[in-house]
């Protein structure tokens, strides 16, 4: 996954903070944490450019567990904030991350204008499908029916799909990886990194204390070979113990098939970098939530101009075309007289 | 022009003149005034102007909601505001005149395009029978003139399609008005060449027309005579004419480069603040990167995260606006970092009167967050003024590391007036040091960053920016340990950090206000803001009548001046003229104990002199008599 005669300048241990980590025993952010810490070193950049930005909830406690510069802010403003730091300084590494009802609820008009305006953050989504800091509230991502402190006779909002509100709003990149598999987490998160623009991941976490379980139908190690798609680029869509399910493309739905019913030249190749998000779009609906098969790895991944740069070579052009910072020239634009 | 020709009419010296142009938002208006404006100032005139123009971008032709104003003062003495009363008004049709007689000084002249008062118009101005000959203006010195009839034929030799004929008629009216107020016409000529470059027919229809309205003032045998303002006794320099927004986005963008610092604004378009975005967004040359943001809160957080990177981090916006913010701007209270927030303030509550001034939200910016949130707040009291306000609010938000709110409002922003352009090198210094090095050191000797280790002086904490070796922390909105920054809900800590953001905030270097005018009057007019014209122009008009009147005008209102109490206290009497309902009386009396009168006006239209004369005058008497 990374350039083998690069030599990492840091150990994991260096991008751990010295805070006391406050998560429940057992919640799915710890897992989250490891993966990311011990990425770091191998994206060849250092703790000092990188900023992890969050709102509020458990998962936005992230920031104060990394020894990197980080701004906790306020609950759903996270990608507005990055977007300004982003621009501001366009040489950092910038991360948001943040919960399902952060970045999905109160925070969802920052996300998906972050996400189509293509600025350079990463935004990494701890869905748990869950209010976990308020205490079990259900969540923009909850499945209906869902009884909640909140809901006690079950919740009656139909619930976001992460990824397919990301591909409406753009998202040039748009990936999923859930709590359980480190490797899985980190590959993705590397190419996170690696993409030129907004970067979109959602990670399935549990919350073992207020909604324990919810993707156990696909996380849980007996139940990923039946219900974990990989997507690999370039590849015929297939899964399984022995690859004997595939996913075809059916009129425009994607359909889970047994792949010696179809033959497997019928089966969908995977082309993450297809500009039109149809087919990503199809792949995000496929599974109606974390109990039948559900792809998981990159689903898109394409080539948009990037906001900061894009601001910057503006700027760069009206040096050319106005000429360098002039004060008395400016305060003149508008005529002057002498008395 | 054609001196030859011309009746030997009088030429009359007078001291000042008040001219409204009033007609359809598509007559415009606003280029007219502005011109007649730029022409003035380039004969040395003091002046003052005022747009009005309506909320509607496409209202009905012909209807009152479509009418444009603009209202100009010049003069040649000293003058702080547009006029009370317009003493000519110039109509272009029904609607305006019937949405702008009211204001014109009783005995007014009235310049009306008598052509625009047909049957259909009259009735969309809602005029049953015609004011032209019901007695409606027999207060007035009517002047009818059949403006879109002599500009058609003044532009027909340009082969000017007869529906764009009538375009050029506002340039009949500036000829007009240019004739009767000895304006040189070349300064004119040369506006319509360089403004509709490469537009032949355009120019020529336009030149033609203004022309026209010069000539039919000096051949009409209409007008009894033509008058002259002299100069004004302005101190000598270079001088630009400047609204509110224009100078205090310029205010901002110099502030970057005096701080040596990039400027970064996040804003959402809103009504009267938008003028401050776009301004911004021109100077990308100073390096200024300006976000449009998808709505207020994300425009104040992108600035946080703009100022946590390093920037000097601005959002714009007016009183809805501002409402969203506040979660955001008590972020930066907690984060510390500097941040300067403009308020254009408008007309509410809610939508309330988009394009018309006042000045209530003075509360909201003090008050307005949740729990203990304080911030410095200053005011600018006049457009030219709004230069110095950006850049002190930036001096004071990089010095301490806090947001600071800037109050300005509707009429600043669109009002303008002569400026002095400043000697740019005698601007301050106002930038800061970012935190390189540790500042603190851990049980075992080592080296440490400590990032709410504050200065012993300021109390402002260390701002070090992402990039920085060895300096990474963490910072926000959860309360911090004193010192290390790390979250910390211990009950004394918390006390100590509530009490330490106020003592920072309180301990601000605002210098002592000053007083102008009758230092030992008994009564003194307190203000602040953009009423600063009118209380000024009233003191002077009750002085010339026999009356002894101080005032006291506030740039900074929080914290406020050291000696505002003791100079208050001096006083038998203290009146405040506020467009609010006494909400900085309110704050001056909790704060002083002091019995402020509360001078009030919401009505969307800046005070005029006359009414703060009246309302002041009134006390005076009231105190004489005890
Ligand atoms: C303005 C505001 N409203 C409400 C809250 C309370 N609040 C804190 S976190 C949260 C929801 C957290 O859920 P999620 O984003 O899914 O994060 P999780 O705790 O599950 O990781 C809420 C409603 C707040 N902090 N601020
Ligand atoms: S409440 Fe749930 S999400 Fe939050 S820390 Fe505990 S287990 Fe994790
Ligand atoms: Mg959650």
């Amino acid at each position: 996954m990374t350039d083998t005669s690069f030599t990492p300048t840091t150990q994991p241990g260096d991008w751990a903070s010295d805070q006391e980590v406050r998560w429940c025993p057992g919640c799915g952010d710890y897992s989250i944490l490891t993966a990311l810490r011990m990425l770091m070193p191998s994206l060849g950049t250092e703790p000092r450019n990188t900023v992890f930005v969050s709102g509020i909830g458990c998962a936005a406690r992230f920031p104060y567990y990394m020894n990197t510069y980080g701004v906790h802010g306020i609950h759903g403003r996270a990608p507005a904030i990055a977007t300004g730091l982003a621009m501001a300084r366009p040489d950092l590494d910038v991360w948001v991350i943040g919960g399902d009802g952060d970045m999905l609820s109160i925070g969802g008009n920052h996300l998906i204008h972050a996400l189509r305006r293509n600025v350079k953050i990463k935004l990494l989504l701890f869905n748990n499908q869950i209010y976990g800091l308020t205490k079990g509230q259900f969540s923009p991502t909850s499945e209906i029916g869902k009884v909640t402190k909140s809901s006690p006779m079950g919740s009656l909002d139909a619930p976001f799909n992460p990824l397919a509100v990301a591909l409406g709003a753009e998202a040039s990149f748009v990936a999923r990886t859930h709590d359980m598999d480190r490797q899985h987490m980190m590959d993705t998160f590397q190419r996170a990194h690696a993409h030129d623009g907004a970067a979109f991941v959602e990670v399935f976490q549990n919350c073992n204390v207020f909604n324990d379980g919810a993707f156990e139908g696909v996380t849980k190690k007996q139940n990923r070979d039946a219900n974990l798609i990989p997507l690999r680029d370039g590849e015929p869509i297939r899964f399984g113990a022995d690859g004997e399910f595939g996913v075809i493309d059916e009129a425009g739905c994607a359909r889970v098939v047994h792949t010696a019913d179809v033959g497997d030249d019928e089966l969908l190749v995977h082309d993450e970098s297809k500009h039109d998000p149809s087919t990503a779009f199809m792949l995000a609906r496929l599974a109606r939530g974390p109990f039948e098969p559900t792809p998981i790895g990159v689903f898109r991944a394409v080539r948009r101009s990037e906001y900061a740069m894009a601001t910057t070579r503006q700027l760069a052009a009206a040096q050319q075309k106005q000429g360098a910072a002039d004060i008395g020239q400016m305060l003149r634009s508008r005529g002057t007289w002498f008395v | 022009m054609t001196d030859t020709a011309s009746r030997e009419l009088p030429l009359q010296e007078i001291d000042e003149v008040i001219i409204r142009f009033a007609g359809d938002s598509g007559d415009g208006m606003q280029l007219t005034g502005d011109q007649f404006t730029s022409i003035s100032a380039a004969l040395g005139n003091d002046l003052s102007t005022l747009p009005e123009f309506p909320a509607e971008i496409r209202a009905p032709q012909g209807t009152l909601a479509g009418v444009s104003a603009f209202q100009v003062r010049i003069s040649d003495f000293d003058i702080t505001t547009p006029g009370d009363a317009p003493t000519v008004l110039v109509a272009m049709n029904p609607a305006a005149l019937k949405a702008q007689l009211h204001n014109l000084a009783q005995g007014g002249a009235l310049i009306v395009n008598t052509d625009a008062f047909n049957e259909r118009n009259l009735e969309k101005a809602g005029y049953a029978t015609n004011p032209l000959d019901d007695g409606t203006l027999d207060d007035y010195r009517t002047y009818p003139v059949p403006m879109s009839q002599i500009t058609r034929d003044a532009v027909a030799q340009h082969g000017v399609k007869p529906r764009d004929a009538e375009r050029s008629k506002n340039f009949f009216a500036l000829g007009l008005i240019s004739w009767m107020y000895t304006r040189p016409v070349e300064p004119t000529l040369e506006f319509i060449n360089t403004k509709f470059r490469g537009r032949t027919q355009v120019i020529d229809a336009n030149t033609s027309a203004f022309k026209a309205g010069y000539n039919f003032g000096e051949t009409a045998e209409i007008f009894e005579a033509h008058y002259e303002v002299k100069p004004a006794p302005l101190a000598p320099g270079e001088y630009t004419n400047v609204n509110g927004n224009t100078a205090l986005a310029w205010g901002c963008i110099v502030a970057g480069q005096l701080a040596r610092l990039p400027v970064f604004l996040g804003s959402y378009p809103i009504t009267p603040a938008s003028d401050i975005l776009h301004e911004m967004s021109l100077k990308k040359n100073f390096g200024v990167r300006t976000f449009q943001a998808e709505d207020e809160i994300a425009a104040a957080a992108s600035a946080v995260g703009a100022a946590f990177g390093g920037a000097l981090a601005f959002t714009s916006t007016s009183g809805p606006g501002l409402a969203l913010k506040g979660e955001t701007l008590s972020l930066a209270v907690s984060l510390e970092l500097p941040l300067v927030v403009l308020d254009i303030q408008r007309g509410g509550p809610s939508t309330g009167l988009p394009t018309k001034p006042e000045q209530a939200d003075l509360m909201m910016a003090m008050y307005g967050r949740h729990s203990e949130s304080p911030l410095p707040v200053v005011a600018p009291r006049s457009p030219a003024d709004c230069f110095d306000v950006a850049i002190e609010a930036c001096r004071i938000a990089l010095k301490y590391r806090t947001p600071v709110i800037v109050l300005s409002d509707g009429y600043l922003a669109n009002s303008s007036e002569p400026w002095l352009l400043p000697d740019v090198n005698s601007l301050p210094d106002i930038g800061v040091e970012f935190a390189t090095g540790f500042n603190g050191t851990n049980e075992d000797g080592d080296g440490i960053f400590l990032p709410y280790l504050r200065d012993p002086e300021t109390l402002a904490r260390p701002w070090a920016i992402p990039g920085t070796p060895d300096l990474m922390h963490r910072v926000g909105g959860i309360e911090k340990e004193d010192g290390t920054g790390n979250i910390s809900y211990e009950p004394e800590n918390h006390q100590l950090m509530v009490n330490l953001r106020q003592a920072k905030v309180d301990g601000v270097d605002v210098p002592d206000v000053e007083v102008a005018g009758d230092v030992d009057a008994d009564l003194a007019v307190l203000g602040w803001g953009s009423t600063w014209g009118a209380i000024d122009a009233a003191a002077g008009r009750l002085r010339e009548a026999g009356f002894e009147v101080a005032h006291v005008h506030l740039r900074h209102l929080h914290p406020l001046p050291a000696n505002l109490g003791d100079v208050l206290r001096r006083y038998r009497a203290v009146v405040c003229p506020e467009m609010n309902k006494g909400q900085l009386c309110d704050i001056v009396r909790a704060k002083y104990l002091i019995d402020v009168s509360h001078i009030g006006k919401i009505d969307g239209v800046p005070f005029t002199t006359g009414e703060v004369t009246d309302a002041v005058r009134k006390r005076l008497e009231e105190l004489s008599t005890v």
